[in-house]
C-alpha cells in the first residue's frame, strides 16, 4: 500500500470503523435508530461531495440541493418505470444528476466568487419552482412523488409477476428497511469518502487546491482551469445525486422541499461547521446538524420537565420555560448559536478544534510549519 | 500536470475496501433478526403504550397543528381516566373504560412536521423506530397525510389521519393502514353547491385560486364539478404555491377576467392572507356582470375565520364540525376543551380528538394491539355521539361518512369565537358516494416484517 500514505490509510480505516460501529456508540445519545443513521450516511455523502467543490476548489455553490433533488426524482422514477431494484435507480440517478450538473456548471462556472454563488442559487431556485409547480406531472408538486401499486415497472413485470403489497425498493430481492438500509448507505459513504480522499491526494486534487489558492496565478503558469473546475462541479453534483437517490431508496418519496434553498444552505452549514477543506469535517458537520434537527426538535415540555425535576419548584418551571425556546420548533435557535460560536472561535470548524486539542497534547516541536497549521477561515 | 502514479497497492486498497463492504452486507441480517422475533411492529410489552403525534407546529398550517396537539393531549388524559372524561361517556357503542388502552397507560411523543411531506415522513419514521409508537396520528395537510399513510403501510403501523380534506387520502392514495375521520373535498362540493346556487343564482362565473398540491387539486375539481352541474361557469383556475405570503400577483388578473365569484381553495394562513388581500383589493365592493362580486371559501375553520376577522363576514364555506352544535357530544367536548384551554375547539382539534378515541376504542374491541385486528374493528364501524351525528367508518375506503356543515361568516359576532354560523347541516345520505369513484387500492392488512 505504498501509494497510499500511512496517515491516509489510518484515517480511512478509522473512519470506516467509526461509521460501521455507529449503531453501538450512538446508543447513549438516543440516535441509534435506523432512520436517523441512514440520514447521517446520506447527508455525509452529500457534504463530502460538496466539500470537493467548496473546500477543495473554493467555489461556494448555493444550489447543491438541486442535484440532490434531481437524484431523488430520478431514483423514484426508476422505481416506478423500470424496477424496484436499487442498482438501476442509483446508476440512473447519478447519471441524470451528473448531466444536470454539467449543464448548470458549464453556465455558472463562467463566473467565480459571489457571482458564481448567485448563479447556482438562481438555478436551484428555478429547479425548485419547476419541481413545485411547473413540472407537476413529473414531480407531483408539493404532494411528492410516491410509489403506487399500479406503477408500470416494465423491467420487473417482464421478469416476474407483481407481488401484492406496498412496493418497497430492494437490493436483489433483499429489502432495505431498517438497519439493512443503514449498512447499505454506510457502504456508499465509505466508498464516497475513499474516493474523496483519493481525489484530495491526487494531482487532480492538487490542481483544485491550486485553483482555490490563486486562480489567476494558475492561469499565468499556463493552466486552463476551466476543465478542472467543471470536473469538480460535476463530481460534486454526482455525489449529491447519489445522496438524493439513497434518500429515495430508504424512503421512496421525493418531495420538492429537498430542493429548496434552505436545503442548499444546510449543506453549506454542514461543511463550514465541520471544517471546509478537511475530509472528515463535513461529515461530522452533517451528523451534528442532522442530530440537532432530529433530536432537539423532538424534545418537548414534558421531557424538559422530567430533566429539570431535581430543581426546586419555582426554578424548574422557569428553566423549562427558558430551555423550551431552544428545543422543539426552536431548535434552529440552538443550531444558530452553535454556528455563531464555532465561526467566531473556531473559523476552521470543528476539525480546527480537534487540531488545537491534539496540539495541546502534542507539544513536542516538529517541523515549525506543520505543528501549528494556520486556521483556514471558511469563505 | 503530472502523471498519476499507478500501482498494485491502490488496487489492493480497493479490494480490501470492497471486501469490507461485502462483509457489511451480512451484518444487517444479524442486527435485524431480533426485530422479527417481535410479533408485530412496536408491540407494547410494558405497562404503557405510545401514540405518535405528527403535527405541523411551523408552516402555513401551524395554528391548526397547535390546536390538534391540545386536543390529543386532552384525549390522552381522558383515555387515562384523568380530567372529566370528555367524550368517552357519550360515544356509543363504546368499549372504553377510562383506564388507558387495554389497561396500559397512554403516553405520547410529538414531532414537528413543518407542513412538509418530507419532514412529516422523517418524523413519523423516527417516532416508530426510536420511540416505539404503536399508532401515528395528526397532520394538517393532505400532502403530509398521504406521505405518512404510505409509510405507515410499509411499516405496518396504523395511521389515524388528522386534518386532511383531499379526495386522494381515501381515494386514489388510500391505504389499508390509513383512516380518515375528516370529510373530503367531494363532500364539500356536494354540500356547498346548492347553497351557493340558492344564494348567488345559477348563472355565475367563478375564478379559482388553488393551493398547488393534492388537496387543492381535488377540491378545485370537486367544487368545479358541483357548481358547473348547477349552471355555473369556470373562468379560470390558477394554482398558487403552498405557504405563499403574498397573493396580490394572483389577485390582480381576477379584476379583468369577467368573473363574478372568487373561490379560494386555500387553507390555514394561506387562506387568511388571500382572503384578507382579496378584500383589501376591494373585491367584495365590486360589481361584475351586473352582480355583486362574491368570495367563497369551500373549506373554512374557526381558526381561519378568527384570523381573517372582519373579512370573513358573510363568506360561505363548509366545515367538518362546529363547536356551536347542540348535540351532547359537541357540548361535552366544547366544555371539556374550554375548561382546559379557555377557548372553544376548532374542527382540527375535534377530528384529532375523535381519531385518538376511535383508535383506542377499536383496540379495546379487538382486544389486541395487533394492527390487522384493529383494522378489522375499525372497518365498517358505526358509531354515534361524537358530535357529527351517526357516523360510519366505511370499510371500502376508510372514509367516515357523516353529516357535513355549510357555514357562513357571522355578520354580527357576539364574541371573538362566535365567527361562523351554521347555515345548513347536510345529512350524510346526501354526501355519501360510491367508494370506487376515486379508484385506488387499500392493499393488504398483514404487516410486512420490516419494522426495526
Amino acid at each position: 500500500m505504498a501509494a497510499m500514505p500511512r496517515n491516509d490509510l489510518l484515517l480511512f480505516l478509522g473512519f470506516t470503523l467509526v461509521v460501521l460501529a455507529m449503531p453501538i456508540w450512538l446508543q447513549p445519545f438516543g440516535a441509534a435508530y435506523p432512520d436517523l443513521l441512514q440520514r447521517f450516511m446520506i447527508f455525509g455523502i452529500f457534504a463530502v461531495g460538496f466539500n470537493i467543490l467548496f473546500g477543495l476548489t473554493g467555489y461556494l455553490s448555493f444550489g447543491h440541493a438541486a442535484f440532490f433533488g434531481v437524484g431523488s426524482y430520478a431514483a423514484v422514477w426508476s422505481f416506478k418505470l423500470l424496477s424496484l431494484d436499487v442498482i438501476p435507480a442509483l446508476i440512473f440517478a447519478i447519471v441524470v444528476s451528473g448531466v444536470f450538473a454539467l449543464v448548470i456548471g458549464f453556465i455558472s462556472l463562467r463566473r467565480s466568487g459571489i457571482y458564481f454563488s448567485i448563479l447556482t442559487l438562481a438555478f436551484a431556485q428555478m429547479s425548485y419552482n419547476m419541481a413545485y409547480s411547473v413540472l407537476t406531472p413529473i414531480t407531483n408538486g408539493e404532494t411528492g412523488l410516491q410509489l403506487t401499486l399500479s406503477d408500470p415497472r416494465y423491467l420487473d413485470r417482464a421478469i416476474f409477476e407483481a407481488v401484492p403489497g406496498q412496493p418497497v425498493p430492494t437490493l436483489l430481492g433483499q429489502s432495505l428497511g431498517g438497519f439493512a438500509g443503514f449498512y447499505f448507505c454506510a457502504g456508499f459513504l465509505i466508498i464516497a469518502f475513499f474516493i474523496a480522499q483519493r481525489i484530495t491526494g491526487s494531482p487532480f486534487g492538487m490542481m483544485l487546491k491550486g485553483i482555490k489558492t490563486n486562480q489567476t496565478r494558475m492561469h499565468y503558469t499556463g493552466f486552463n482551469t476551466k476543465p478542472y473546475t467543471l470536473a469538480a462541479f460535476v463530481i460534486s453534483g454526482m455525489y449529491a445525486g447519489l445522496a438524493g437517490a439513497l434518500l429515495a431508496v430508504t424512503d421512496p418519496l421525493a418531495g420538492a422541499e429537498r430542493m429548496q434553498w434552505t436545503a442548499s444552505g444546510e449543506v453549506v452549514l454542514m461543511t463550514i461547521l465541520g471544517g471546509a477543506g478537511t475530509l472528515v469535517g463535513p461529515v461530522i458537520g452533517a451528523w451534528l446538524i442532522k442530530y440537532f434537527e432530529n433530536i432537539f426538535s423532538a424534545i418537548n415540555d414534558s421531557i424538559l420537565r422530567r430533566f429539570f425535576d431535581f430543581l426546586p419548584d419555582g426554578v424548574d418551571s422557569a428553566m423549562v420555560t427558558v430551555a423550551s425556546k431552544f428545543v422543539g420548533e426552536g431548535w434552529f435557535l440552538t443550531l444558530g448559536l452553535v454556528f455563531v460560536i464555532i465561526v467566531i472561535f473556531l473559523p476552521g470548524g470543528i476539525m480546527e478544534g480537534v487540531r488545537r486539542i491534539a496540539h495541546l497534547f502534542n507539544r513536542a516541536p516538529k517541523a515549525p510549519g506543520k505543528a501549528n497549521p494556520q486556521p483556514q477561515p471558511a469563505e | 500536470m503530472t502523471i498519476l502514479k499507478r500501482g498494485l497497492s491502490r488496487r489492493r486498497v480497493l479490494q480490501t475496501g470492497l471486501a469490507g463492504i461485502i462483509g457489511t452486507g451480512i451484518s444487517p441480517m444479524i442486527f435485524s433478526r431480533g426485530a422479527w422475533a417481535q410479533e408485530f411492529c412496536n408491540n407494547p410489552t410494558g405497562d404503557t403504550v405510545t401514540f405518535g403525534l405528527n403535527l405541523p407546529l411551523t408552516g402555513a398550517y401551524a395554528e391548526e397543528g397547535a390546536d390538534e396537539q391540545k386536543a390529543y393531549e386532552l384525549a390522552i388524559k381522558h383515555l387515562n381516566g384523568e380530567g372529566d372524561g370528555g367524550l368517552i361517556s357519550v360515544l356509543t357503542p363504546t368499549a372504553l373504560k377510562g383506564n388507558g388502552v387495554l389497561g396500559k397507560k397512554v403516553t405520547f411523543v410529538t414531532s414537528d412536521s413543518q407542513t412538509k411531506s418530507d419532514v412529516a415522513r422523517a418524523g413519523a419514521t423516527r417516532m416508530i423506530e426510536r420511540d416505539g409508537a404503536i399508532m401515528i396520528t395528526g397532520g394538517s395537510s393532505s400532502g403530509e397525510a398521504i406521505a405518512v399513510q404510505g409509510l405507515c403501510q410499509e411499516l405496518g403501523v396504523i395511521f389515524m389521519a388528522g386534518l386532511t380534506h383531499s379526495n386522494d387520502t381515501t381515494g386514489k392514495d388510500k391505504r389499508r393502514y390509513g383512516f380518515r375521520h375528516f370529510f373530503n373535498a367531494y363532500q364539500s362540493g356536494v354540500g356547498l353547491a346548492p347553497v351557493l346556487a340558492e344564494a348567488y343564482g345559477a348563472d355565475r362565473r367563478a375564478y379559482h385560486l388553488t393551493a398547488d398540491y393534492t388537496w387543492g387539486w381535488t377540491q378545485e375539481e370537486s367544487i368545479k364539478n358541483a357548481t358547473e352541474a348547477l349552471g355555473w361557469q369556470t373562468v379560470e383556475a390558477v394554482r398558487t404555491p403552498l405557504g405563499a405570503a403574498d397573493f396580490s400577483q394572483y389577485l390582480t388578473p381576477i379584476l379583468n377576467s369577467g368573473a363574478d365569484v372568487l373561490i379560494l381553495n386555500h387553507y390555514g394562513t394561506d387562506m387568511v392572507n388571500s382572503l384578507t388581500q382579496a378584500v383589501q383589493f376591494g373585491m367584495r365592493d365590486r360589481q361584475a356582470n351586473g352582480k355583486d362580486f362574491q368570495i367563497v371559501t369551500p373549506l373554512i375553520s374557526e381558526l381561519m375565520a378568527k384570523g381573517a376577522g372582519e373579512n370573513v363576514k358573510g363568506v360561505y364555506g363548509t366545515s367538518n364540525w362546529h363547536w356551536n352544535l347542540q348535540d351532547p357530544g359537541t357540548i361535552a367536548f366544547t366544555k371539556s376543551f374550554g375548561a382546559a384551554y379557555g377557548s372553544p375547539p376548532s374542527q382540527a382539534a375535534h377530528t384529532a380528538y375523535v381519531q385518538a378515541l376511535l383508535y383506542a376504542d377499536a383496540v379495546e374491541r379487538a382486544g389486541t394491539f395487533y394492527p390487522p385486528e384493529v383494522i378489522k374493528a375499525l372497518e365498517g364501524f358505526e358509531f354515534d355521539g361524537m358530535g357529527n351525528g351517526p357516523t360510519l367508518y366505511r370499510a371500502e375506503d376508510h372514509q367516515c361518512i357523516k353529516n357535513v356543515l355549510v357555514v357562513q361568516g357571522n355578520e354580527s359576532p357576539t364574541s371573538e369565537f362566535d365567527v361562523l354560523n351554521i347555515v345548513q347541516e347536510i345529512p350524510r345520505e346526501d354526501v355519501a358516494y360510491d367508494p370506487a369513484m376515486f379508484g385506488g387500492e387499500l392493499g393488504p392488512a398483514e404487516p410486512v416484517p420490516m419494522c426495526a
